[in-house]
């Protein structure tokens, strides 16, 4: 990997080697917890190359992590297909989706695609729970999941090895994401939201290259939300509201706009810090949640990663008098 | 036919309320050029503020009024506290703030008044007024003070001052600042000014969906709606655009079925993005390269 020198490749190693050692460590719930965790980063960083790099703002991600649960769903449930070949065929139906809801969403900027894709996450749910789709969908009810069990020879438990499993395709998904990001295409998608004429100037379609990013945006949201509703075990449209499309937005601005670690510390955030809040108040757990989101804004308008960033260069100033 | 019509007159009656959800976002996004999401949780706890107030004994209309100003006070200090120290921060940054809010408020009224469902009265008498069968009187009652706040807006805002000031501030804050308008309290204004509007709009809409924390989530759906069909920067167009999404919501509801209808303001939002971004009777903006 060229462009990633050594210290980064180092750091990322042993990241990876204690990603490994985590699931051994600690509990089954927490490892439950941790896969999540894997899942939501997936999600995020799918958010962060709409909104973070190409500058579109998606308040209804939540939806496309809703079809992509669904669609896993429906076909380990209903089509008896084994629970990984539903990732890829998840991730592909939500570029398709994504892609054509992208189309439209062309045409708009900034506030109105926000309030577009706002709408879509509010209905979604209604969208899930209506009667012509019950048939796959089980209305209000949901879909049970059957938790997929580890090969024999590893000797792991149901968590461990979907902790894994999920840890697998984290690293597809980031390898991916950083060569595209740092290529060809990142660029474009980059231009496109600092100058969009001076993009089109340069030959850059942009029309294209936003609803692919719109596409693969989705994608990886869709994936995630499979790999997320195999951990669940369990989809219903309740559990995919309009927050949970507030939350994964939440989780790319703490976590750090145009970022590619800020998905890890996003999907932390918005996996632990409503349970800290509960502990902190038992009352009024989303105030607590509220008053933590505004202190970070106002401590760290760059996210997590940008807040990083910013410490590093100044260390390293004072380092070198 | 008497169905569909006793339809479209009760759609007129919950347009009223998205109308003015919508006018007091477009009072937000004409000053700032923001969208507020908390806009519904604010008028819901003003809602319950009145709530308190009537229980205490206080008549309705001095509740009302007391309610009014109060969020008109809290809407000013919300601009001056927590919005003014990210006011010059990327969007998403205040957007994520705006999201904060609309937890924070959620939460709290729930921890203080419980998330029971309470009714909350109208001030309009129980039988319908001269006679009809079509509609009540609360119906006809909140549409009409609609009406009147639209009214005093728009006298506000085209023949006092105050309401020019705040109309160049919005509209090119520089050269406002030049000629002395004090840009920043401009804002603060329109805030109270919206979270006031919200509060009329919270206490017209209780009696019918009754009084909880998540009461105004659906209803900030069709205001934006609203506000979008009808053009987001014109007042008189959002509240059109509320009135006709209020029709269109009713009779979707009788006719096709209600589990689609939030469905219906997605169809509205997108429709209306794609079709004509500007809305009714929006203006077109043209960017110079």
């Amino acid at each position: 990997m060229a462009g990633l020198d050594r210290r980064k490749l180092v750091a990322v190693a042993v990241l990876l080697v204690l990603a490994c050692a985590l699931p051994f460590v600690i509990g089954n719930y927490r490892v439950f917890q941790a896969t999540l965790v894997l899942a939501y980063a997936i999600a995020l960083l799918g958010l962060n190359m709409l909104t973070g790099y190409n500058g579109q703002i998606s308040l209804g991600h939540g939806a496309f992590y809703a079809i992509g649960a669904y669609t896993a769903a429906i076909l380990m449930d209903k089509l008896g297909l084994p629970y990984w070949a539903t990732i890829p065929i998840s991730g592909a139906v939500c570029f398709v989706v994504g892609f054509l809801f992208g189309l439209p969403a062309l045409r708009l900027e900034g506030l109105y695609l926000a309030l577009a894709t706002f709408a879509l996450g509010v209905a979604m749910p209604q969208i899930l729970k209506h009667e012509g789709l019950a048939h796959w969908t089980g209305g209000s009810q949901g879909v049970v999941i059957v938790k997929p069990d580890a090969p024999e020879w590893t000797g792991l438990s149901q968590d461990q090895w979907l902790y894994f499993f999920t840890l697998a395709w984290v690293v597809v998904f980031f390898v991916v994401a950083w060569n595209l990001l740092r290529g060809r295409i990142g660029r474009a998608m980059v231009a496109i939201r600092d100058q969009p004429i001076a993009a089109q100037a340069m030959g850059v379609n942009t029309s294209l290259v936003k609803s692919l990013t719109f596409g693969v945006s989705a994608l990886y949201t869709g994936a995630a939300g499979a790999l997320g509703a195999i951990a669940v075990q369990f989809v219903a449209p309740d559990s995919f509201n309009i927050f949970l499309s507030l939350t994964l937005l939440i989780g790319v601005v703490i976590g750090g706009l145009a970022s590619i670690s800020g998905a890890f510390f996003g999907a932390i955030f918005i996996q632990f810090i409503p349970n800290i809040a509960d502990q902190i108040s038992k009352a009024a757990p989303w105030a607590i949640y509220g008053i933590v989101l505004i202190a970070f804004m106002y401590m760290m308008p760059t996210g997590i990663a940008g807040f990083l960033r910013l410490a590093r260069a100044r260390l390293a100033r004072r380092a070198r008098p | 036919m008497d169905l569909f019509l006793h339809q479209i007159l009760a759609g007129l009656a919950t347009g009223g309320i998205y109308a003015s959800v919508a006018l007091a976002l477009v009072m937000i996004y004409q000053a700032t050029h923001l969208v507020n999401f908390a806009q519904g949780e604010m008028a819901m706890f003003a809602t319950y503020l009145a709530w308190a107030l009537l229980q205490a004994g206080v008549p309705y209309w001095g509740a009302f009024a007391i309610t009014v100003a109060s969020a008109f006070v809290l809407g000013v200090a919300l601009e001056r506290i927590v919005i003014r120290p990210v006011e010059n921060s990327p969007i998403l940054v205040i957007v994520i703030v705006f999201i904060a809010l609309l937890v924070i408020f959620n939460s709290v009224a729930g921890w203080i008044f419980s998330y029971t469902i309470k009714p909350f009265p109208s001030p309009f008498p129980a039988q319908p007024l001269f006679g009809n069968s079509y509609v009540s009187s609360h119906e006809l009652g909140s549409t009409a003070i609609t009406l009147v706040v639209l009214l005093l807006l728009f006298v506000f805002f085209r023949f006092t001052p105050l309401g020019l000031a705040m109309r160049a501030a919005a509209q090119n804050p520089v050269s406002s600042r030049l000629v002395g308008i004090r840009v920043g309290w401009m804002l603060a204004l329109g805030w109270g000014l919206a979270a006031a509007i919200g509060a009329v709009a919270g206490m017209m809409v209780a009696p019918t969906v009754f009084l909880e924390p998540n009461m105004m989530g659906g209803v900030l759906l069709y205001a934006f709606a609203g506000a979008l069909l009808g053009g987001i920067d014109s007042p008189g167009g959002a509240v059109l655009g509320g009135f006709i999404v209020g029709v269109l919501e009713n009779v979707v509801g009788a006719y096709v079925g209600t589990e689609l209808k939030l469905t219906l303001a997605l169809v509205v939002i997108v429709g209306v993005l794609v079709v004509r971004p500007s809305g009714m009777f929006g203006r077109v903006n043209v960017v110079r390269v």
